[in-house]
This record gives structure tokens, C-alpha cells and sequence, in this order.
């Protein structure tokens, strides 16, 4: 009974599958492993601190992150940066004060509770959210399986695409675009980011074109879904609260319906 | 309530006495909630509970949502985005509203399916099938207006081509689309209104709620053989049913939980596997994304839309006919329209004169081809508007109105349909002493019974 009500719970979940689908699509999408996949999965506090420094050291020249505020670096399930540390770091950044200089606006630098600022250049996008507003994996035939399999991929997506350049340049219309592997589309116009050792990481971890990729991307992650490992931890819970439940209900609805099924046994026996 | 003979409330206390002689409100509790229920209904027949609590569960949420959130184009994403990273346990509650829609559609989809198979919308309960669709229908334009609200791209620019529908409609079509939005395009009268109904139209659901529960009571529950429960006595009626508390409240709270443990699990590991990455980019009016596709639970009536394009010939014979009046967007929208409409009027399409789809030999066939035509059009609906998904479209709808229109008419004459036992009893005891778990036997897993 309990088999049949999980197959008819799986056929009609089975009718939702065929949504989702990717918006990426076409490009390339190595299936890198993150800490924090799967239901147990958390954020690496080191490599989050090291994506926040490839971000702040090259990221951050052209891409802002409008919507996450400076004092969030300092959460728990985050890069967790001491408080001294958030402060001086938000204070590197200078924020445009609208209330400043008797209402004309002035800029100033940045306190724990202001956001990043927003994107320098009007085509770099904020990345705020981009890890989730990409999905690296689609299909197959739209059925998203390969999603429900290896996860939405928008992490593997950007790290793709940031280790996925092959080098070729090309100019349309006055703009030179690179070709990139894991870009739907295969020609991107941002120029390649990172080529390696374009950071010093103080924790010794060498800084390879790979490395820097995975961190940032991680860090990313990290900044689309801040309270990802929060959420995890009350799926769990949620989980195995529902599964005891589901027990005690299974046993309470058995031990009702027995004298039922008793008295019906009796009643089609004697008929047979 | 019930037409089926049973106890009702007999007040004991002084205060439940004086009670009921001013508000027999307790009495009405408890007639509702002790309603002989035919005691053979199987798996299918927990969805009601289900969809009970996704109205509760999106009520709530929503509600505190609500609380937080800025119906402002410029403040909107930002104010979800406030949500999920500032308000306590936001994330956990926008997740459970955003997943919620699914679980009602998912709920409600078994739902309609069981009452197609077991013949649920036959009389005497048409007037519940026809509050269900009604439901269905709020449930619809509340699930697209609460998608409009985080403006994202897919927002947008679903919401744009969305009311661009009604712009289809002749004559009137670019009027009616200014009134729905309030301006000439999708902007902050839009986001304003839809705000305000995404808030209304659940609470009218649920007063329709209370009129669909009030009908089937009236008439009674079916059940999986369609056969009536005995009437003609209390004792009689009592050899058939079981009150619903606690035999069935017990039982749909079991599959309930388990449902919401899968629910759960996906809320928890993978929430944002429903919904469109495009939908975290903030609305951005000039640029269009590459597929714009709606939610999972639109897509078999976005296939049967898209299906009928300017080539096909019953819309060029409609175009031809109407001189010109009726063209392909227009042709397009009355049959989404349509489609359920057809599936609304299955009361009087079928005519078969036994209810269950179990004594139905042929009816079961054409039945399970209806539920693959249906995840067939959903997964169509995702795909390109193109070749070969176009044409595929076009099957898939044409068995969709075949079915309504011409199968089940067909069907009721040229079948002959096995013998339904004799009473609920007789098949619930035979089904308990075949060693089948009587009561809770046969879901969607035993199609072919």
C-alpha cells in the first residue's frame, strides 16, 4: 500500500518535471563539485572568503551586487568575516549619499549596512543573483531530468564560462567579442577575466585560472542564496519530522481500520 | 447536510443546547464533519484534504508575505529580494508559497483526473464539477497574477504576452487589454491590480470551496465503484459508510504527510527547480528573453494555444467563414479557452449510463490516453514554438477536444460495460477478502484494475 501511494505520488510529481527547463541552454557546462550540493551540503567559509576577494579584486572593476548589503559578509552560513574585518571592508567602497551636502548628495565611504554598489559598466550585469538567474543544465528534451539529477548549475555555469574562453577574438559592429565555450551562443563580450594567478590567496591555496573560477562562483552562490545551508537544515528537519509523522499516522490509520476490515473478512468469508 | 441517513447532533451540556437553539453552528460542525463516507474509496479520493491545506498554506504564507513586500515597479524585486535575504525564516516562507502553487496544481490536476475516471462529474453531481472548474479557473488567474509580483523577466514579459491574449479578441480585443492593465502596456497599474486580486481571489476560492463541499454532501461522496450508498435506512446506510472522522480524516492526514514530506524535500534541497532562473533578473521592459514560457501547470493549455496557427485548416475555414474576424491569435485563445470548457461539460457529453471508469472496458483507454495526451501537451508547451513540436501540438490538442466531444458522446452508446457490484459493501468486503487492503486499495499505480 505504502509502495503504491509513493508510485502514484511519483507519477504525479512526474507531471511536473516537464517545466523545467533551462534558460542557458546551447553552451558547454562542466558538472564541477560544490560543498554545498546535495541535501547536507554547506558553504566552505575559506573558499567563500577567497571568492570574495576574486570578486572584490576583479569582479567588482566592471559588476556590482546591488541587492546584497556589506554587513552580510559577516553572517554565519557566509564568508564570516569578523565584525573590525566587514567594517573596513565596506569602508573601501564609496557609496553616492543622497542626504549628504544639504540634500545634493555627496559620496562617502560605505558602512556595514549599505549594499555593494551597483554595476559600474551599464552591460556587465549585478551579480547578485546570478547564480540562480542561470542554469547550467537542461534537458533532455525538456524534461529536466538533468536538472533534478546535478542541480540547476547556475555555479557550474559561471564557472564555465569563466575557465571556457579558447582564446578566439572577432569584431561585430565595433565591438570584440570572445569565444566562449559554456556561452549560449558561443561569443561573449566580456573579455576573459581570469587567466591565473590574478589573485594572492593568503591561505596559501594556489590561485589557478580554476581555482579563482570555483571560488567566485562559490562565492556567488553564496550571494544568491545567502541562507542556503539555513534552508537545507529545515528541509532536513522538516524531513524527518514529516517522516515520524507519516509513521505514527501509517500506524494510527492501520490499528482504525483493523476491526473494519475485521468485520469484512467475517461478513465475505462465509459467502465464498 | 446529507441526503444519507445518519445521526445527527444531539446536544448534551446546557451551553451546547442553548447553543444550538441560537446558532446551530456546532451541530453543523459536527454533520459535516461525521458524513457517512463510502467506506471502498480508495488513494484518489485524499486530494480534497490536500488541496485544503495548499488553500491554507498559501493563505498564510501569503499573508505574511504580504507583510513585506512593495507592489512598487521599482521596489518590488528589490522587496522579495528583502525577503529572502533580511526577513526571519523569509526565505522559508517565499519558498513555500512559490512551491505551494505547485503542490495545489499538482493536487488539484489528480484531482480533476480522478473525478474523469470514476465518473464524479455524472449526476447528481454536476453542480460540484462545475464549482470545481470554477475553482480551478480562480486558481488559474491567482497563480498567474502572483507570478507578475516579484517582477522578474518571466513576470514580465509572461504577463505581456499573457493579457496580449485578450488584445486577440476582435473589436473589442485592444480596449479590454487597456482595461485589464490599466495603461497600454504592462507597468505599475498592472502590477498594482494584480496585487490587489492576487489578494481577493483566494479568499474566493475558498468561499467556493465551502459551496463545493456543501454540494458533494449534499449528494454524497462517490466512490470507485459509482455505485450509490443505500438510502432507504440509517441501518442500511451504515452497512456502506464509515463517518468521515476519524476513519478518513485519520487515513487522508497518513497520505497527506506523506505528500508533504516529498513537498517538503523539494522546498528544502531544490526549490527553485519549478520555478525559471529568468524569473531572478529584475524586469527589465527592453529585453525579452529568448523563450518566454509560462509556469509548469499552464503549459498543456499553452500547447493547445499555440497549437492552432494561421495554417491549420479549421482556422483558416474559421478565418474564411467569419470573413477574416476570426484569425489564428483569436482561434488560438477560444480553444485554451475551450479546452476547458469541453472538460466543464463533461457532465452532459458522457453519456454512458455506469459511472466508474473500473466497469468500463473501453472508456479506460481512451481515458489513460487523455492523462498522456495531457503530460504529452505540458511537455509541449516548454518546447519552441516549432516544427516538429507545432504539429505534435496540434494532435495532442485535437484528442483533447476529440475525447470531450466526440469519444465520450460515442462511448456511453457503442460500449458494453461490465456488471458494478451490487452495493459498497459487497465491494469492499470482496476487495478485503481478496487479502487487497480494502478501504485504502488502488491508486493511479493500478490503472488497469
Amino acid at each position: 500500500m505504502l509502495k503504491k501511494l509513493v508510485l502514484s505520488t511519483a507519477v504525479v510529481l512526474g507531471l511536473s518535471t516537464g517545466s523545467a527547463f533551462a534558460a542557458g541552454g546551447a553552451g558547454e557546462v562542466t558538472d564541477y563539485q560544490f560543498s554545498f550540493e546535495g541535501p547536507f551540503g554547506r558553504f566552505d567559509e575559506n573558499q567563500l572568503q577567497r571568492g570574495l576577494q576574486v570578486y572584490t579584486e576583479v569582479c567588482s572593476a566592471c559588476h556590482g551586487m546591488k541587492f546584497v548589503p556589506f554587513r552580510t559578509l559577516g553572517d554565519e552560513g557566509g564568508p564570516h568575516l569578523p565584525e573590525d574585518q566587514v567594517r573596513a571592508y565596506a569602508e573601501f567602497y564609496e557609496i553616492w549619499d543622497p542626504t549628504l551636502f544639504d540634500g545634493e548628495g555627496d559620496f562617502r565611504p560605505a558602512v556595514p549596512t549599505d549594499h555593494f554598489p551597483e554595476s559600474a559598466l551599464s552591460n556587465a550585469p549585478d551579480l547578485s543573483l546570478m547564480a540562480k538567474a542561470r542554469a547550467g543544465f537542461s534537458g533532455p528534451y525538456g524534461t529536466g531530468l538533468a536538472q533534478l539529477f546535478n542541480g540547476m548549475g547556475g555555479s557550474e555555469y559561471i564557472a564555465s564560462l569563466l575557465t571556457g574562453y579558447t582564446g578566439e577574438e572577432k569584431e561585430e559592429a565595433g565591438v570584440i567579442l570572445y569565444e566562449n565555450k559554456a556561452y549560449p551562443g558561443g561569443w561573449i563580450s566580456m573579455a576573459p577575466p581570469l587567466y591565473g594567478d590574478d589573485v594572492f590567496y593568503e591561505d596559501g591555496t594556489e590561485a589557478t585560472l580554476e581555482q579563482a573560477a570555483l571560488d567566485v562562483s562559490a562565492f556567488l552562490m553564496w550571494t544568491a542564496e545567502p541562507k542556503l545551508m539555513a534552508r537545507k537544515e529545515a528541509g532536513l528537519a522538516g524531513f524527518i519530522f514529516l517522516a515520524v509523522l507519516s509513521v505514527l499516522l501509517y500506524l494510527t490509520n492501520k490499528r482504525l481500520w483493523a476491526p473494519v476490515k475485521a468485520r469484512a473478512k467475517g461478513a465475505a468469508t462465509p459467502a465464498e | 447536510m446529507s441526503g444519507i441517513p445518519h445521526d445527527h447532533y444531539e446536544p448534551k451540556t446546557d451551553f451546547t443546547k442553548g447553543m444550538e437553539k441560537r446558532l446551530p453552528i456546532i451541530g453543523l460542525l459536527y454533520d459535516t464533519l461525521m458524513i457517512p463516507t463510502p467506506k471502498n474509496l480508495n488513494w484518489m479520493w485524499i486530494w480534497g484534504i490536500v488541496l485544503t491545506f495548499c488553500l491554507a498554506l498559501q493563505i498564510i504564507t501569503g499573508v505574511v508575505l504580504v507583510m513585506h513586500y512593495v507592489p512598487h515597479v521599482d521596489m518590488a524585486f528589490a522587496s522579495v529580494e528583502h525577503i529572502m535575504r533580511d526577513v526571519n525564516g523569509g526565505h522559508m516562507i517565499r519558498y513555500l508559497h512559490m512551491n505551494g502553487a505547485s503542490l495545489f496544481f499538482v493536487a488539484v490536476y489528480a484531482h480533476i483526473f480522478r473525478g474523469l475516471y470514476y465518473g464524479s462529474y455524472k449526476a447528481p453531481r454536476e453542480v460540484t464539477w462545475i464549482i470545481g472548474m470554477l475553482i480551478y479557473l480562480l486558481m488559474m488567474g491567482t497563480a498567474f497574477m502572483g507570478y507578475v509580483l516579484p517582477w522578474g523577466q518571466m513576470s514580465f514579459h509572461g504577463t505581456a504576452v499573457i493579457t496580449g491574449l485578450f488584445g486577440a479578441i476582435p473589436f473589442v480585443g485592444e480596449a479590454l487589454q487597456t482595461w485589464l492593465l490599466g495603461a497600454s502596456a504592462v507597468g505599475q497599474p498592472a502590477l498594482n491590480r494584480f496585487f490587489s486580486l492576487h489578494y481577493l481571489l483566494p479568499f474566493v476560492i475558498a468561499g467556493l470551496v465551502i459551496v463545493h463541499i456543501w454540494a458533494f454532501h449534499t449528494t454524497g461522496n462517490n466512490n470507485p465503484t459509482g455505485v450509490e450508498v443505500r438510502r432507504t435506512s440509517k441501518e442500511e446506510a451504515e452497512r456502506d459508510t464509515l463517518p468521515f472522522w476519524p476513519y478518513f480524516v485519520i487515513k487522508d492526514l497518513f497520505a497527506l504527510a506523506i505528500i508533504l514530506l516529498v513537498f517538503f524535500a523539494i522546498v528544502g534541497f531544490m526549490p527553485n527547480y519549478l520555478g525559471h532562473p529568468d524569473n531572478y533578473i529584475e524586469a527589465n521592459p527592453l529585453a525579452t528573453p529568448a523563450h518566454i514560457v509560462p509556469e509548469w501547470y499552464f503549459l498543456p493549455f499553452y500547447a493547445i494555444l499555440r497549437a492552432f496557427t494561421a495554417d491549420v485548416w479549421i482556422v483558416m475555414f474559421a478565418s474564411w467563414i467569419t470573413g477574416g474576424i476570426i484569425d489564428a491569435a483569436f482561434f488560438g485563445v477560444l480553444a485554451m479557452f475551450g479546452a476547458i470548457a469541453v472538460m466543464a461539460l463533461a457532465p452532459w457529453l458522457d453519456t454512458s449510463n455506469v459511472r466508474s471508469g473500473r466497469y468500463r472496458p473501453m472508456f479506460k483507454w481512451w481515458f489513460w490516453i487523455l492523462v498522456a495526451d495531457f503530460i504529452f501537451l505540458m511537455w509541449l508547451g516548454a518546447m519552441p514554438a516549432e516544427e516538429p513540436y507545432a504539429s505534435l501540438s496540434l494532435l495532442g490538442s485535437t484528442y483533447w477536444f476529440a475525447y470531450f466531444l466526440v469519444i465520450l458522446p460515442l462511448l456511453g452508446v457503442i460500449e458494453k460495460p461490465t456488471t458494478p457490484p451490487a452495493t459498497i459493501e459487497d465491494d469492499f468486503n470482496a476487495k478485503i477478502a481478496k487479502g487487497k487492503t480494502g478501504g485504502m486499495a488502488d491508486g493511479v499505480a493500478t490503472p488497469a484494475e
